[in-house]
């Protein structure tokens, strides 16, 4: 049933009586032509664009919980493509240009809003910074501004502009980067990857692979049986690094814990998404009125998917100083989710290390924003066997080679990416 | 989250700054495949989920590398001892 | 008025004015807005989210779905505060929120009409033609209709504290297991902290009329309250709400100052306690949930547990008749007191066939009405008038303007669950008790779902004195008072099917039956796809009340059980936390120390203009009258530097002290260049790199003594290099003989540069002969005396490219110094310059520094690739080797000017060939550092550029593409002054 005003309307007058399954709950077939394993954004665009640009309909995706259980439903649903390095900037530029469509590809309100975000600049070393960067957003297409103080002053008026330990001096504005609901990006691909032939196969976890003679992988064993497949697609970023284990493989990634929070909903407040220069604190507003924000890393590895005090106490120290207004309003629910912290900060999209397996992990804290594209660059790697021009700096390789895409400078260390 | 510091005592892991695994030891520069080696070293990691050594620095404190046995679906600690006895033993 | 006549812990001898939507109302010291309301016959006090209906008070406390209010007003607004906590005061204002044009008559609730449409999920079905209206549109629209109250719109003037607690034991809750387990700890001499959120000690003790020992509870209560306050071991926090655990710490926040109109000056309005505790009892109690059937979200529709206690605790009547619809005992208790107290019960409505006989005596004692086997199916008014039920087969309207619900209580397990332990579903209680609990954590009473008054007290005092005793203490549980026990056996019963009317799951987010059941239907079967897909328990009572009705109607439709269903996660807090809390004092200024040069008050007394530098506030520049712009000051600066001497505080250096036989080879093995080999009194600028390859930072190390070193860092890297090199020594290297410490903090170091510089510092030092430029050439290190006696050292270097000294002294001594340089210096002009000029002599010597140090740079990019020491192991050796290190079209360290000497250049263009189209392929760089020198009076930058040296010469062009200009520049070697470095060897 294809999703419209006219169905909404009918389903209203006729209590939902047609209402369907908004994808099929299928029995596994034996053999798969490519199985995903990971039902999170990645895994089910994956899955889409497989079908959808490639022709490949005999697609499973695997997921050992609910779809989009992971960092898809747990993330602060920003997408953006304000990078500095050419590894990165086109691909998540694509990414935007996916989000920008991504409603009537899907026919699914994933509710992608182009709120706008704005970096704020605190010192003129900064603006340096960001003015290279907003210079590399434009040469990659995409769009870039920068305001002076006043602008932003009038863009978000709430700020301490006045009394600021670090006084605000302007921002680097990326106006079509926005929000989207993440669980509607997530259940729309389902929807949509399923029309197209794409099996969903929920609450079945890989505890295990077959390999062939040559190591090739061949399949999974889950608690429910054994599934082959051609290829063999994993995207698990948080959990990367264990079923990598379970292939003998060591990964250039450490799990740790992000924490993210939304506050009790208020009335429209925010406009878009910005950020502290010289804190830890982001905050962008839903449509259900809560303000929702983050910051940094809890430092140390992690896959307890909870957080600690410091962090938390930092954020908000972070956001009151910014915005002071925030005090009187509560804080509703806090939670956090598994970061796949590559060494260099950046994915990784390759064919590989083993014969039939494909990797797309590492995402960081990142991962979100890049769903559409991450999909759409995959698909391609796995149905064509080789790197989509947009990811080919993102290999695997490149910690051999050294061409590490590492946007802040700091080296194999993760939890300071 | 405490960490019983062995100088110290137990102090709050905020007066730390993370390292993360604490079993990779750097390579000999001078063997004939040093960079696949400090590929290894520098690189990869077993990314345990359960029990892992680690390394902390008490930064706010005693400055002393502290090796820490920590579980990392639970955060339980079940030993700490200086960074310099974990790389003698 | 609603209030009754007596009793009630309301002390009736204050009375308290308060508005609500403007109109005056008086209720009593003792009561909470809500009760206050009830009493004043206010019944509707606010809209739900979606459909805008009319709600009013359902709960007592921090599960309250439709109470939300905007509390005061102007820069101290908190929208959606709960009426039924927010303890009365005199002058407290209210206002309704999520209405307009008023409470009464709110133009959204249109919605309501529209509900057929607008069921579970129906936005993520529409909204979507045509492709821009999404944004212009609908969802402004929805922004609009949707959230609740409205934030403040200035800064929050009240202030918060952060505090430490250590205790032994933590209870929290103080109902009858609370208050059991604080006393058996607080015996043994355990130190005991036991927090209270309400602003009263003795949780449901104060709102059930039973006996403790023959007599009424709250006197047990003031009674243990007596002997907690004599023992000196024991802390009592009210209005403290213990809101989330984490590893090895209980966040609670204490509101001191909420019940005041404004706090007192300097007193806090909440603080957030960091408690530590070696064990902790959870006696939260529980809480009484609704039934879902149609028009079950009526104001006037309750909860039985708080409309007993609203008749109690707070002598008011909900209703002035009122009937009581339950699947269990202990609902009966309410319509029992509320006849008790007077108010009449037009009925009970049971939906059991059979209770217990001593029940059935006691309602035909007080002459109540018993509906069994009965349910309520439909509701009437906008507040509301009556009730439609049908039992044996007939219906029957029942003319009551309140009902109390009840469908059992779920244990206040959330706290169990910050650990990420899984609740485990009790049938006999029909609700979720305690899994596995964070370490240290046990639960006591009816967190436990133990429910009978006698188990509550007992449980608490055996777990009160378990924690005591593990904690260390010889503790024994006191004897369980005697406790009167009222029955409460339940049926499990959720849902009256074939409702009248909307049955509510979700009162503020309006989910209803059918948005179950349509979630069901289009598979979003999950318990969390079923929350995430109606927004079920989303609100801000984060579904403490909707939570287990939701989950059992997902069950009945799938056909599994609750316990096969599982349930949604508890996450943080416990109920909402205000954000200051958690933010404390560190606001404004206050946000971050600010770290200040040891000659800060000397550049104030100058008139510098600050600047942050990271942590630091440093002297951007000195401005002198009639300088009209910086630029003016800063030309000013460097040429005093040039032609004459100036002086400026680079005491922000790190500085790291290196004693013992080992620490050549250390450095050695931490830089890429040789120091092993540097003579005593002599200081060698150095590289180094991370691991992997890339570099870290630079500086100077001076070699003082045989065994002495002193290694110097750039500001911002002070400690990460110093964490570094004892990562270097006690992790990679043991063996080696060295101690190190950073002295940073220690010493202050003063540069004094110029071609005056010697004649000036030959003044300051005690023996003038040690600053010759034989004993101490360029790059020489000494130790010696300045002022008269002080202790000092004094380096030859420079930044600036001019003749340099830079003088060490302790940190208490640099003010006195940099007076002395000043005054001696006198007679040169020497001028105190900042970090503006700074960075334009370095600019114009090809110096690098922070913008160059990114963290992406290789030795070799910066041109250090020749220093780098090939015959040895180093930091980052193996890996600078890699290909993509190594590649000669990486982007390298190079100047640029203008071709057009009258254009400005600016750092973060990027840089392209002539004709080539902007794009990423054809980027061959960026500029770093930009300036106009004084000296050369052009434009100058530095910056990378694909190639690096190889194209010195060529002809590119600067692409700022952000702020519209393109210009073409000249690639020329780095150092645009003096390259041959003869000024500062002089």
């Amino acid at each position: 049933m294809r999703y419209s005003l006219f169905n909404v309307i009918v389903n209203g007058l006729t209590k939902n009586r047609f209402a369907e399954r908004a994808w099929r709950d299928p029995e596994p077939k034996p053999e798969y032509d490519v199985l995903v394993i990971g039902g999170g954004g990645h895994g089910l665009a994956t899955a889409y664009y497989l079908a959808k640009n490639h022709g490949i309909t005999n697609v499973a995706v695997l997921e050992k919980g609910w779809i989009g259980s992971g960092n898809a439903g747990r993330n602060t649903t920003i997408f953006r493509s304000n990078y500095l390095l050419p590894g990165n900037e086109p691909f998540y530029e694509h990414s935007v240009k996916l989000w920008e469509g991504l409603e009537q590809e899907l026919n699914y309100n994933v509710m992608a809003s182009q709120r706008g975000i704005v970096n704020l600049i605190h010192s003129d070393a900064q603006r340096d910074v960001y003015v290279r960067r907003g210079n590399a957003m434009r040469l990659a297409g995409a769009d870039s501004e920068l305001l002076d103080a006043a602008q932003v002053r009038t863009l978000l008026p709430f700020l301490d502009y006045d009394n600021a330990r670090f006084p605000i001096k302007g921002g680097l504005l990326q106006a079509r980067a926005g929000t989207a609901r993440h669980d509607g990006v997530v259940w729309g691909f389902a929807r949509a990857a399923d029309k197209l032939g794409v099996d969903i196969l929920q609450n079945r976890e890989v505890t295990g692979f077959t390999r062939g003679p040559d190591g090739a992988v061949t399949g999974v064993e889950t608690p429910r049986g054994t599934i082959k497949a051609k290829k063999i697609a994993l995207a698990v970023a948080g959990s990367s690094s264990r079923l990598a284990s379970k292939l003998g493989l060591r990964l250039p990634i450490e799990s740790l814990v992000m924490q993210a929070f939304v506050s009790e909903a208020i009335k429209p407040l925010i406009p878009g998404v910005f950020t502290f220069g010289a804190g830890h604190f982001y905050i962008s507003q839903s449509d259900k009125g809560g303000l929702v924000f983050g910051g940094d890393l809890d430092g140390y590895n992690s896959y307890a998917q909870r957080g600690n005090l410091p962090v938390i106490e930092d954020v908000l120290e972070g956001g009151v100083a910014l915005m002071p207004l925030l005090g009187r309003l509560r804080l509703l629910r806090q939670w956090a989710g598994l970061c796949d912290m590559s060494m260099d900060g950046s994915p990784i999209i390759d064919i590989g290390p083993l014969p039939n397996l494909y990797l797309n992990a590492g995402w960081s804290y990142g991962g979100f924003k890049a769903t559409p594209a991450s999909g759409w660059c995959f698909a391609h790697t796995i149905a064509r066997d080789e790197p989509h021009p947009l990811t080919k700096a993102m290999r695997l390789d490149r910690f051999r080679t050294g061409h590490v895409i590492d946007e802040k400078g700091v080296g194999a260390q993760p939890n300071l990416h | 989250m405490l960490i019983p510091c062995p100088y110290c005592g137990a102090r709050d892991a905020e007066e730390f700054s993370y390292r993360g695994d604490a079993t990779p030891v750097r390579p000999d520069a001078a063997a004939p495949d040093a960079a696949e080696q400090f590929h290894d070293y520098v690189y990869l990691r077993d990314n345990p989920a359960g029990a892992f050594r680690e390394l902390w620095y008490h930064s706010a404190g005693c400055r002393r590398w502290v090796e820490v046995e920590r579980d990392t679906l639970t955060h339980a600690i079940t030993a700490t001892r200086f960074a310099a006895e974990g790389r003698r033993a | 008025m609603s209030r009754l006549e007596k009793n009630g812990l309301i002390d009736r001898t204050q009375k308290l004015r308060f508005t609500f939507d403007s109109k005056f109302f008086e209720g009593f010291q003792g009561d909470t807005l809500a009760s206050a309301l009830l009493a004043n016959d206010v019944k509707l006090v606010g809209r739900s989210f979606k459909y805008h209906r009319p709600r009013g008070i359902v709960g007592g406390g921090a599960e309250e779905p439709n109470a939300l209010v905007e509390l005061r007003s102007g820069a101290r607004r908190e929208p959606n505060t709960r009426a039924t906590t927010a303890e009365l005061y005199d002058g407290l204002e209210a206002r309704s929120q999520n209405r307009w044009p008023s409470l009464d008559f709110d133009v959204l609730a249109v919605n309501g009409l529209l509900s057929p449409f607008f069921g579970a999920a129906f936005y993520y079905k529409t909204f979507m033609w045509p492709k821009a209206a999404w944004e212009k549109l609908y969802e402004p629209a929805i922004r609009r209709a949707a959230g609740l109250g409205r934030a403040a719109q200035e800064a929050d003037p009240d202030i918060y504290e952060k505090a430490n607690a250590f205790c032994d034991v933590l209870v929290i809750g103080s109902g009858p297991a609370g208050l059991s387990a604080a006393l058996a700890a607080g015996r043994s001499g355990a130190r005991v902290i036991l927090a209270e959120e309400d602003f009263a000690f003795g949780g449901r003790l104060l709102s059930e009329r039973t006996t403790i020992n023959d007599a009424a509870p709250t006197e047990f209560v003031d009674k243990t309250l007596a002997e907690l306050r004599a023992l000196p071991n024991v802390r009592l926090m009210r209005r403290t709400s213990v809101a989330a655990i984490y590893d090895d710490c209980y966040a609670a926040v204490e509101r001191v100052g909420d019940h005041l109109r404004t706090p007192e000056k300097f007193q806090p309005r909440q603080i957030l306690w960091r408690i530590t505790a070696k064990r902790a009892v959870l006696a939260a109690g529980a809480l009484d949930r609704p039934i879902v059937f149609g028009g079950n979200n009526r104001p006037g529709v309750m909860l039985a547990a708080p409309a007993q206690t609203y008749i109690n605790r707070f002598a008011v009547a909900p209703a002035k008749k009122m009937a009581v619809f339950a699947n269990n005992d202990a609902a009966w208790t309410t319509a029992f007191d509320a006849l008790d107290a007077g108010a009449e019960v037009a009925a009970l409505i049971d939906t059991r066939d059979t209770v217990s006989p001593t029940l059935a005596q006691a309602a035909q004692d007080r002459g109540l009405r018993v509906i069994l086997g009965g349910e309520v199916f439909a509701t009437k008014g906008k507040c509301l008038d009556s009730i439609e039920l049908r039992a044996a087969g007939k219906t029957e309207i029942l003319q009551v303007d309140g009902l109390a619900m009840s469908s059992g209580f779920s244990p206040n397990i959330a706290l169990t669950c910050h650990h990420g332990g899984k609740p485990v579903w009790n049938e006999a209680i029909a609700a979720f008790v305690p899994g596995e609990c964070p370490p240290g954590l046990s639960v006591a009473g009816a967190a436990t779902g133990a429910y009978s008054l006698s188990d509550c007290l007992a449980q608490g005092a055996a777990q009160g004195a378990q924690a005591a005793t593990e904690a260390g203490f010889k503790a024994t549980a006191p004897d369980t008072p005697k406790a009167e026990d009222a029955p409460r056996a339940l049926k499990a019963f959720w849902h009256v099917e074939n409702s009248k009317g909307m049955a509510f799951v979700d009162f503020q987010n309006d989910v209803c039956a059918k948005d179950v059941v349509l979630a069901h239907k289009e598979g979003f079967v999950s318990v969390e796809h079923l929350k995430r897909y109606t927004t079920l328990g989303m609100a801000t009572d984060q579904g403490k009340l909707s939570n287990v009705p939701g989950l059992a109607l997902m069950a009945k439709q799938s056909g599994k059980t609750i316990a096969e269903t599982g349930t949604t996660m508890f996450r943080p807090p416990w109920s909402p936390v205000a954000l200051g809390a958690f933010a404390g004092h560190h606001r404004a200024k206050d946000f971050r120390p600010a770290r200040l040069t040891p000659t800060h008050a000397l550049a104030e007394e100058l008139g510098a203009v600050f600047v942050e530098a990271g942590p630091w506030l440093r002297a951007a520049y000195f401005p002198r009258k009639g300088e009209t712009n910086w630029k003016q000051s800063v030309d000013r600066e460097v040429r005093a530097v040039r032609e004459s001497v100036g002086v400026i505080d680079v005491s922000t250096f790190g500085k790291i002290e290196l004693q013992g036989p080992d620490v050549g080879k250390l450095l050695d093995r931490i830089y890429i260049n040789t120091f092993s080999t540097l003579p005593i009194g002599k200081a060698r600028y150095g590289v180094m790199l991370r691991e992997d390859g890339f570099v870290m930072d630079d500086g100077t190390t001076a070699r003082l003594g045989q065994d002495r070193w002193i290694m110097t860092t750039t500001t911002a890297n002070a400690a990460k290099v110093s964490q570094h090199l004892d990562f270097c020594l006690q992790n990679l290297w043991p063996d080696l003989d060295v101690r190190m410490a950073s002295v940073s903090e220690q010493w202050a170091q003063i540069a004094v540069a110029g071609p005056r510089s010697r004649g000036l510092i030959a003044q300051i030092v005690d023996d003038a002969s040690a600053v010759s430029a034989e004993n101490l050439p360029y790059m020489g290190a000494l130790e010696t005396t300045v002022l008269g006696g002080v202790q000092a050292r004094i380096f030859r270097l420079s930044f600036s490219g001019e003749l340099g000294f830079e003088i060490a002294v302790p940190a208490d001594q640099g003010e006195q110094l940099a007076r002395k340089i000043l005054e001696t210096g006198a007679e040169w002009d020497a001028t105190f310059y900042g970090l503006e000029a700074l960075a334009v002599m370095r600019i114009e010597k090809g110096h690098v520094s922070g913008p160059e140090l990114n963290g992406q740079t290789t030795a070799a990019d910066l041109g250090f690739g020749r220093m780098a020491s090939t015959k040895k192991d180093y930091i980052g050796a193996v890996m600078a080797r890699r290909p993509a290190l190594t590649d000669p079209d990486r982007m390298g360290f190079v100047g640029f000017k203008p071709v057009n000497p009258k254009e400005v250049l600016r750092a973060g263009a990027h840089v392209l060939a002539k004709g080539a189209a902007a794009t990423t392929e054809n980027d061959l760089g960026y500029l770093t550092s930009a300036t106009i020198s004084p000296t050369l009076g052009h434009a100058i930058a530095l910056g990378f550029v694909k190639g690096g040296a190889a194209r010195i010469g060529e002809i590119l062009r600067a692409w700022d593409g952000l702020r519209g200009t393109d210009i073409l520049v000249e690639i020329l070697a780095p150092a645009f002054y003096d390259s041959k470095g003869e000024r500062s060897n002089g």
